[in-house]
């Protein structure tokens, strides 16, 4: 059997701050299997694009990561301190791991040609020389779907529109042929429409290249509609991970169930959404509860605010960590820790 | 029984924009260059009407709204708000014109409409100090009724003294809501409102436009490219593409069961929660 | 903040001892400036004489020091009309946009092409040897660097969402202009006034050096190192040196707190441009 693409378990991410320590993320763990799409969902502030920075291993000096294990394609990526090895990170990103960013406008170089930095990413990642990066670099831009690719090649970024730069975003990071896709909120500011073709690209690459792919958004339909698994995650700890199908009847985490009735999706009348109680905790503070969620659950008792809840396997594909999950198929079996 | 008057009227309405110039005799002139972004656009809202506007990036939606509140010229065309021609002047003098308090809008990226170097309570205090006259407020008469329009919105006190940068997504969404209602329009246009904000953020503010329209008999004009926020906000809903409008009717009816070809595009695109299989 | 107040200390410092020396000059130098003692000529620095004294026994010091007013006043007058003048023009055009944004734009990159000493010197030549003379043509040469920036600052921030807010509220182009946009652009404005004080400063300087402005007997750096650089090679190199010394003191005082004010505003600029 092969290894999985990636397996992340315990997580823990701390930032130096001159107003003290900000705890980001709590144990954080799950596992993607190659050629699996799996949607990590959350509120704005949940620790979603910082768990995508921590894994690509750009983070800088202010962080301080440990993990129990982070494994790509079954080789450890942490050292002997359990922290991880920017070395072996190095070789990883852009070649085996491609990125998908947020603002594509704004993480495009704007003085440089969209095919000058496409050719640069052949060449160095790919190793091509600069006549046949080129010739690749062209038809990449075919493959993203935009057209006249020889004009294409010499626009820049403030010349096209949001869609077509997040779809030049996508062959700069598939151009390397990486084995893991991280996209994080690829289609923000981006109309539906755009939002579906972009996305569909990406699926049909994936599908093509067998690509493992891990979508961060804060839209927990479209992560329902376009991945297999959903992880969610709050205030930095990951607290369910269930199938997409049937999300809506079978979510069983507090905060999952809250997120999806602020979801218009599933709301019939304006008076059905509601929005997730509270806000995100104050991560400087010492005095966390141990679940996160605690202060804004209404299911919430002492031994959440006391006790982290072990990581409970429901069935199959779907776990979570909570001592009052709203409903249950099976009879919860304990994951070993 | 005759319907009463609409609030706001448009009838085809026409405007353009330059685009980068065409240069000629070796770049010395620059020849001008179109692009029709509304393209003869019609449609009456009634008051206390909640209306969605729909359609992709670059159908003329943000070029329309900007018309309406009277920012830019049209070309041609005609916009009446209860009776008073808006058209009949051009926008570089709406600024001083009677009905000027009476249209509002909110835009869409609160942290580009709120001036960064100035803090909340001044954002709010604006239009009340650059009003026209008599109705400009000043003194305690200001701090009340920004304090008042705050509560309004849910915006605590203490985050008045606060600049854009020190607010999250929803608070200064809620900044720029209470900007738009103190001056007491009857007319609230809002473009792409949430687009920025995360969905929990959203819904709080979904809610909150409901009952704005409840309380104060606001009419309502929803500038999106979610349709899925529109069928839920929204009573009537326009469908706007290349500059005209394709089709309207019911919000509900029109998103659901779509007739036409290109809503039911747009209707698709929205993302659905995938269903359970059936149980094996 | 601390770092930022650490920066602009020697600039304040500096800038509080040429105040007092512009200010009190005359009554502190210990000698007449323009009083000659043909016996106590060409004197290194000492004891009673602290800058040593020139080819006519004039104290050297008094005449540095009594200079600090002239050179200052002139610099700080047309940087100041500069200023005004500048950001005003500049305001009008960006806020204005269209024709006569982009042929002002034009104009001022024409005469931006010009070596703007070699103007200064041909303005004071043809207008007559005067302080006042040499005042509005260093403003001349120095407008436009403000033009292009107070309308290069509008201009970006003329379609800002606040704006049209503004606009919404009703605001009038006045109100737009001065209450919204121009607190934008006075930090700006302010950095740009401080370091071209520095300018203003050898652009005067020069001038006297060269022998248009300011004519000797008075007492002006320019002037006085025109007068003491003959002296340099026959040895003696305070008549030079300490004027030279005041130049660059001065300049680099504006500067220093031109970079300190810069770093002051920054913090808000960098703050401004972090999203969430």
């Amino acid at each position: 059997m092969t290894a999985p693409m990636l397996e992340v378990e315990g997580l823990t991410l701390r930032f130096r701050t001159p107003t003290g320590l900000v705890n980001v993320l709590d144990r954080v763990g799950f596992t993607l299997q190659a050629g699996e799409t799996l949607g990590l969902v959350g509120e704005s502030g949940s620790g979603k694009s910082v768990t995508a920075l921590a894994l690509a291993g750009l983070l800088d000096a202010r962080a301080q990561t440990q993990a129990r294990a982070l494994r790509f394609q079954g080789r450890s990526l942490l050292d002997s301190r359990g922290e991880p090895d920017t070395a072996a990170w190095q070789g990883l990103r852009g070649r085996r791991i491609g990125f998908v960013f947020q603002s594509p406008r704004r993480a495009l170089h704007p003085l440089r040609t969209i095919g000058d930095q496409l050719q640069q990413v052949l060449q160095v990642h790919r190793g091509l020389k600069a006549s046949a990066a080129r010739q690749e670099a062209l038809a990449w831009i075919e493959r993203v779907g935009l057209s006249e690719p020889a004009r294409r090649f010499k626009a820049h970024a403030h010349e096209l529109s949001g869609g077509q730069c997040q779809r030049v975003m996508i062959a700069l990071a598939l151009a390397g042929e990486p084995e893991l896709l991280i996209a994080d909120e690829p289609t923000t500011g981006l109309d539906v429409s755009t939002q579906a073709r972009v996305l569909d690209l990406i699926a049909a690459l994936a599908r093509e290249r067998r690509l493992a792919t891990l979508l961060i958004t804060h839209d927990l339909a479209l992560a329902a509609q376009r991945c297999a698994r959903i992880a969610v995650m709050h205030a930095g700890q990951l607290v369910e991970t269930l199938p997409s199908r049937g999300l809506r009847d079978g979510a069983a985490h507090p905060y999952t169930r809250q997120l999806l009735r602020a979801t218009p999706q599933s709301a019939a009348t304006l008076g059905d959404l509601r929005s997730v109680h509270g806000v995100l905790p104050d991560l400087t503070r010492t005095d966390l509860p141990a679940c996160r969620f605690a202060e804004r659950c209404d299911r919430a008792d002492a031994r959440c605010h006391a006790q982290a809840a072990p990581r409970t396997r429901l069935t199959g594909p779907h776990a979570l960590a909570c001592w009052h999950p709203v409903q249950f198929v099976h009879p919860p079996l304990p994951i070993a820790a | 029984m005759s319907t009463p008057s609409p609030l706001l009227e448009v009838r085809d309405l026409v405007a353009r924009h330059a685009l980068p110039g065409a240069p000629a005799w070796g770049g010395l002139l620059n020849r001008r260059r179109w692009l029709q972004a509304v393209d003869g656009v019609s449609f009456t809202l009634a008051r206390g009407e909640a209306v969605g506007l729909v359609g992709e990036s670059g159908c003329g939606k943000s070029t329309l709204v900007s018309l309406l509140a009277r920012l830019s010229d049209p070309v041609s065309g005609r916009i009446v708000f209860d009776g008073i021609e808006l058209s009949g002047q051009p926008a570089a003098r709406a600024a001083r014109s009677p009905w000027r308090h009476r249209v509002q809008m909110v835009f869409q990226d609160p942290h580009d409409s709120l001036d960064p170097r100035r803090t909340a309570f001044d954002a709010i205090a604006e239009p009340l100090r650059s009003a026209d006259g008599q109705r400009a407020l000043k003194g305690d008469a200001l701090r009340r009724r920004v304090l008042e329009v705050a509560q309004r919105v849910q915006l605590g006190a203490d985050l008045l003294q606060r600049r854009p940068h020190e607010l999250s997504g929803g608070q200064a969404a809620r900044v720029g809501i209470a900007r738009a209602l103190a001056p007491g329009p009857e007319l609230l246009i809002l473009d792409e409102p949430t687009a920025a904000l995360d969905v929990s953020v959203q819904a709080g503010v979904l809610a909150l436009l409901d009952r704005l329209r409840r309380e104060l008999g606001l009419a309502i004009l929803f500038v999106s490219h979610d349709l899925g926020v529109v069928r839920l906000l929204c009573e009537r809903v326009l469908v706007m593409r290349e500059g005209r409008i394709v089709d309207q009717g019911p919000a509900r009816e029109l998103l659901d069961s779509p007739r036409h070809a290109y809503t039911a595009a747009l209707a698709a695109a929205i993302p659905k929660f995938p269903e359970r299989a059936p149980h094996a | 903040m601390k770092p930022q107040h650490f920066r602009a200390a020697p600039g304040l410092l500096l800038l509080a001892l040429f105040l007092l020396a512009a200010l009190f000059g005359p009554a502190l130098a210990p000698f007449d400036p323009l009083a000659t003692d043909m016996l106590a000529r060409l004197q290194p620095p000492g004891a009673t004489h602290w800058f040593g004294t020139d080819a006519l026994g004039r104290d050297l010091f008094s005449r540095v020091l009594v200079a600090t007013r002239l050179d200052l006043g002139m610099a700080a007058g047309a940087v100041v009309l500069s200023l005004l003048a500048g950001s005003a023009i500049g305001a009008w055009c960006g806020f204005a946009g269209g024709r006569l944004d982009r042929w002002t734009g034009r104009l001022v990159d024409v005469l931006m092409a010009f070596p703007l000493f070699v103007v200064a010197m041909a303005l004071v030549a043809a207008w007559g040897n005067s302080v006042a003379n040499i005042v509005y043509a260093t403003a001349l040469i120095n407008l436009p660097f403000y033009i292009r920036l107070a309308r290069s600052e509008v201009g970006v921030r003329r379609n800002a969402g606040y704006v049209h807010a503004a606009r919404l509220g009703g605001a009038t182009a006045t109100r737009l202009l001065f209450g919204v946009l121009l607190p934008h652009v006075l930090p700006m404005l302010a950095v740009q006034g401080s370091i071209n004080l520095g300018w203003a400063l050898l652009n005067g300087a020069g001038l006297s050096f060269i022998g248009l402005g300011v004519r000797p007997p008075t007492a002006e750096w320019g002037v006085l190192v025109s007068e003491g650089a003959p002296y340099i090679i026959t040895g003696q190199w305070w008549l030079a040196f300490f004027p030279g010394l005041a130049l660059f003191a001065a300049v680099g005082c504006f500067t220093l707190l031109g970079d300190a004010l810069r770093d002051l505003l920054d913090p808000r600029g960098a703050a401004e441009a972090a999203r969430p």
